[in-house]
């Protein structure tokens, strides 16, 4: 199993490989691909990219949590959170590519 | 949002490139989040959240139809994780 970990120095890396565009530009591109995805999500949009994966947003209601060191009971407030359900294609190929490897 | 939207905005704030550049940016910026994953590599993008790998044991399951019980195989699935100023942004905090 691969024990990297990638940033999005690495991901403006392959676009200036790719696309040879200057590195600061890929990296502004990279930037910019990850603040569209947040501003839809925040402004409550689903946001769908095919052969990769769903982000949406999900309403969770108020419940009541326990501190666990005290064991006080604590209103745990409502919020929203993100879930994001991978592809068939990225399940896929994740599965294929970590067969039999640690 | 789909795909083709998000390459839309992105062409739009950057009229001095080619549409199918930006397709091909919006595409490598995927693809290269799955290649790592299939590596077993993580993708961590502060702020926004980090791509990685889970090991799911190998188990005694059931077929629904038959009850029967059937080895399934240990797997590995993609995970995501939600960066710290996302989930507060979500949530109005940031």
């Amino acid at each position: 199993m691969g024990d990297k970990t990638l940033t999005r120095m690495d991901l403006a890396e392959a676009v200036f490989r790719d696309v040879g565009l200057s590195r600061h530009e890929s990296a502004q591109l990279v930037e910019s691909v990850l603040n569209h995805i947040s501003d839809a999500l925040v402004e409550g949009q689903q946001v769908k990219i095919s052969s990769f994966g769903t982000f949406s947003v999900r309403e969770k209601s108020e419940r009541i949590g326990r501190n666990p060191k005290t064991g006080e009971e604590v209103p745990i407030t409502p919020r929203r959170v993100l879930s994001f359900r991978p592809s068939h294609l990225m399940k896929e190929r994740v599965a294929a590519g970590n067969k039999r490897k640690g | 949002m789909i795909r083709s939207e998000l390459i839309q905005k992105i062409a739009d704030e950057n009229p001095h490139l080619f549409r199918r550049d930006v397709e091909r940016i919006v595409n490598t910026v995927f693809e290269e989040i799955i290649d790592a994953m299939a590596r077993g590599d993580r993708v961590e993008l502060r702020g926004f959240g980090a791509f990685s790998v889970k090991k799911r044991e190998a188990r005694m399951g059931r077929n629904p139809r038959t009850g029967d019980s059937v080895e399934v195989e240990e797997k590995h699935v993609p995970f995501f994780k939600t960066g710290k100023l996302l989930r507060d942004r979500l949530n109005g905090l940031a």
